[in-house]
């Protein structure tokens, strides 16, 4: 499979995790990586190009840094201007359907605080509804978020060479086609036990 | 010599003293002339007889006002208005004819003299009116249109009137005239069609016309072109002059009215780049041509005899203005004109006019009217002339009033609005101009390089020429009515002139001006500017920012320190000019130096953010919390 991961990250020059994440998957063949701010910095989307960028790939990946429990400003301006009505979504709008989605986050706040009893209230799943049902009314399947934690100490903490690795075997795992998408649906986060959802080799 | 200086004083200062106190009172200043005219001549008797040669001349200024009044007229104006023109003008023309002509009729006058006394009385008077209409800021209404197009209809149905006046003569009196005719030839002395049959007549007139179509059409361009090249304003102004000049006396030999071939020549040019010059040139001639008219026919008047037959002068000039104003108004009705503009064509167009003394005067030499009824009709007409500002004055000050309530919705519809002038047309001004005109806006378009005009206009911009920093050319471009005034021109001492001349004169006009440096721009800023821009900054900063993404730099983040930059910039314009000094260079300015040095370091600071810490408190966008900041939020 196909796959396209969308970038956003608008002060990269001071990104920890981010930014090795961005570069590592650049590295990956048959990823396509497209970083949002540099070829829109003045948030210009053009809307053609990321329709057909869409169209031929089979999985769709929004990766950025958690900001406002939501995402940095340009992939709300791309949902926007690219998920088109006839495009996205209502009559002949079937672009998308059966495609893949999940989102790739960093988060600032620590796991446990992503819960009922922690200071966020909510899990990060939950915080990303509005996004799982936009994929959703597009037609696409969505998946649990690949996330990080704890992102402003992870790099004080040697997690980042880990987060990459898993990251690299989730990719590949998808462009095999060797993810248990099933299962991938039902998780709170996508790398909370990755042999769990990862086939044969992958292992 | 000495006489003709004395009788020029004479003129001048009656219409010096009498025209802005007529204005100050709300008279207008065509009444202010006609009074001027009647002091110095019957009041104080300073002018004789010689009026009449001077209003001949003076008439010149009614040929002059129909050029620029054809200049403001393109071709598709003039073709839009033509169901008015031909309609309500051509009615116009015939009932008030008739209606006049019955009323002679009731008065025991033969009909052919009847016929002709109507013929004469159904003109009126373009020079008070249109005069009177752009004064007040009537002309683009739609009574002021209507007006106009009546008006035009009239000068055009002078030529078919001086055919059919001579079959008009009873023959006791041609007799008599016949001896002086003569010596007085009754219209051009010169002629190319004395005795022409009518079908070679029809064609020398066809091919006048034609050939005032064509020249203006071809001819004028490469000529104004040859002429502006030598930059001589004297000269262009002669040429303007030549043209007008010109046209009248070939529409003279030809037997038409001058006026009529002057109109249609300012018409031909109203699409042309010098329009705006030519107009600018001709207007002090004209408006000093018309209030010269204005005097003499104040200064005509003889009240001896006016005194002697009061009643019958008084009697018969309110009777014409009453039928004629009847006219006006059924047609008004008819036409369906609203009621403001309705009554503005009915109290405006009710008098005589200056035609109406050409008439008068060739009808007696052609023995159609007798001397007695010469003289007399003479009278109504100026009396009828000097009624129309008060009449003018009644309508603003009885009838708009009464009326604004009911039609206060439908504002007047005026021609130019919101527009951008804008001076200079180069590189510039060019960029300015195709963002403008690609939202629709209306432009117009100055400059005083005629090649690079000829370059625009090619690209299909509508350029005007003429100098941008002369203050009659921007009236005639309509600076008063424009909202923005773009400088993009590059000579910075004029640039710096203009400005101060749109402040102080028009203080509604928004300026925006196009800055060589600082300094340019601290004295754009101190004439009146409201905003001036360095004309290289955006382009030097793109360039700077697109030299930053070839180095690497992510373009987002060449985004953000253009933007710094940017706002660094300003902020340092607004300190710096405090040192500023208009009488001393940059250069020498030591505080000024020393403060913009300062100023420019605060940059570095600013753009360069510490990496090792990746935590920078002065940049201040997506700063990420600090490292331990989750500890806190937990607590
Ligand atoms: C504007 C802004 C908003 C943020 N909002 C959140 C948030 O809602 N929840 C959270 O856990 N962290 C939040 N953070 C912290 C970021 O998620 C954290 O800085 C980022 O994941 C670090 O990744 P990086 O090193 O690649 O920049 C926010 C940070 C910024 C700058």
């Amino acid at each position: 499979m196909r796959i396209l991961v969308l970038f956003a990250h608008p002060a990269i020059e001071r990104s920890e995790v981010n930014r090795p994440l961005a570069e590592a998957t650049a590295r990956i063949e048959g990823v396509s990586l497209v970083d949002l701010y540099a070829e829109y910095p003045d948030l210009r989307i053009d809307i053609d190009r990321e329709q057909e960028r869409l169209q031929s790939h089979d999985v769709i990946v929004f990766m950025h840094p958690l900001y406002w429990y939501s995402t940095p400003a340009i992939l709300k301006e791309w949902q926007d201007l690219v998920l088109e009505y006839g495009f996205a979504y209502g009559e002949g709008g079937t672009a998308l359907a059966g495609k893949i989605f999940f989102n790739a986050i960093t988060a600032g706040g620590a796991e446990a605080a992503y819960c009922a009893q922690g200071y966020n209230q909510f899990t990060l799943r939950q915080l990303l509804y509005p996004i799982e049902q936009t994929a959703r009314l597009c037609g696409m399947t969505y998946l649990a978020p690949f996330a990080l934690y704890s992102s402003r100490t992870a790099y004080e903490e040697g997690r980042i060479e880990a987060h990459i690795a898993d990251w690299q075997r989730v990719l590949s795992a998808l462009r095999h086609e060797r993810l248990d998408i099933e299962t991938a649906r039902g998780l709170e986060k996508l790398n909370g036990d990755l042999d769990a959802i990862l086939k044969d080799s992958d292992r | 010599m000495s006489g003709l200086l004395f009788q020029a004083f004479v003129y001048l200062v009656a219409a010096v003293v009498a025209v802005p106190v007529a204005k100050r009172l709300g008279l207008g200043s065509v009444l202010g002339y006609l009074i001027a005219g009647i002091v110095i001549g019957p009041a104080l008797g300073l002018v004789g007889s010689e009026t009449h040669e001077i209003q001949h001349f003076a008439e010149f200024g009614v040929v002059m006002m129909l050029f620029i009044v054809g200049l403001e007229l393109e071709p598709q104006a003039l073709w839009r208005m033509r169901s008015r023109l031909v309609g309500f003008g051509g009615l116009q023309v015939l009932l008030t004819t008739a209606v006049i002509t019955a009323g002679g009729l009731l008065l025991q006058l033969r009909w052919p003299t009847a016929l002709a006394v109507g013929l004469i009385l159904a003109l009126s008077s373009t020079a008070i009116v249109l005069q009177t209409l752009n004064e007040k800021g009537l002309a683009s209404t739609e009574g002021g249109r209507t007006g106009f197009a009546i008006l035009l209809f009239q000068d055009i149905a002078v030529i078919p009137m001086l055919a059919l006046i001579p079959l008009l003569a009873l023959p006791e009196l041609a007799a008599s005239h016949l001896a002086d005719a003569g010596s007085e030839g009754s219209h051009a002395a010169m002629s190319l069609v004395d005795g022409l049959p009518p079908s070679q007549y029809a064609l020398v007139v066809l091919g006048a016309i034609a050939f005032v179509v064509l020249a203006g059409h071809f001819l004028s361009r490469p000529l104004f072109r040859f002429i502006s090249a030598a930059r001589l304003r004297e000269i262009f102004t002669a040429t303007a002059l030549l043209l007008i000049i010109g046209i009248a006396l070939l529409m003279t030999l030809v037997d038409l009215s001058p006026a009529l071939g002057t109109f249609l020549a300012g018409v031909v040019l109203a699409n042309s780049e010098f329009r705006h010059e030519l107009e600018s040139d001709i207007e002090p001639f004209k408006g000093l041509l018309l209030g010269l008219f204005f005097i003499t026919v104040g200064a005509g008047i003889d009240f001896g005899f006016l005194f002697g037959n009061a009643a019958t002068v008084v009697g018969l000039t309110l009777a014409v203005m009453a039928a004629k104003a009847l006219v006006l108004f059924a047609l008004a009705r008819l036409f369906g004109l609203q009621a403001p503009d309705g009554w503005m064509v009915t109290l405006g167009l009710a008098q005589a006019g200056e035609f109406g003394f050409v008439l008068l005067s060739f009808s007696l030499q052609n023995g159609v009217l007798p001397d007695e009824l010469v003289k007399t009709l003479s009278l109504v007409v100026a009396m009828s002339m000097l009624l129309t500002p008060v009449s003018f004055i009644v309508l603003e000050k009885l009838i708009r009033p009464r009326l604004r309530g009911a039609a206060a919705a439908d504002a007047d519809d005026i021609d130019e609005q919101g527009t951008v002038v804008i001076a200079g047309i180069g590189r510039f001004g060019q960029i300015v101009n195709r963002l403008l005109v690609a939202d629709g806006v209306r432009t117009v378009v100055l400059d005083h390089e005629a090649e690079i005009i000829d370059t625009v206009r090619q690209a299909g911009i509508k350029t005007y020429f003429g100098d941008a920093s002369r203050p009659d050319l921007l009236h005639a471009a309509g600076i008063e009515s424009a909202s923005v005034f773009v400088v993009a021109i590059d000579d910075q001492k004029r640039a710096v002139e203009m400005v101060e001349h749109v402040h102080r004169h028009y203080p509604g006009v928004k300026i925006l001006a196009r800055a060589f440096d600082i300094n340019h721009l601290y004295l754009l800023k101190n004439a009146g500017c409201d905003v001036a821009v360095r004309e290289v900054f955006d382009g030097s900063l793109r360039i700077g920012a697109e030299a930053l993404r070839a180095l690497g730099v992510h373009p987002f983040r060449v985004e953000k320190m253009v933007d710094a930059f940017r706002r660094h910039d300003l902020e340092g314009l607004r300190h710096l000019y405090e040192l500023w000094d208009r009488d001393r260079a940059i250069s020498e300015n030591r505080a000024f130096l020393a403060r913009a040095k300062e100023h420019g370091e605060t940059l570095r600071e600013r753009m360069i953010s510490d990496r090792m810490q990746q935590h920078d408190r002065t940049e201040r966008g997506w700063t990420p919390p600090p490292k331990g900041y989750v500890d806190a939020l937990s607590e």
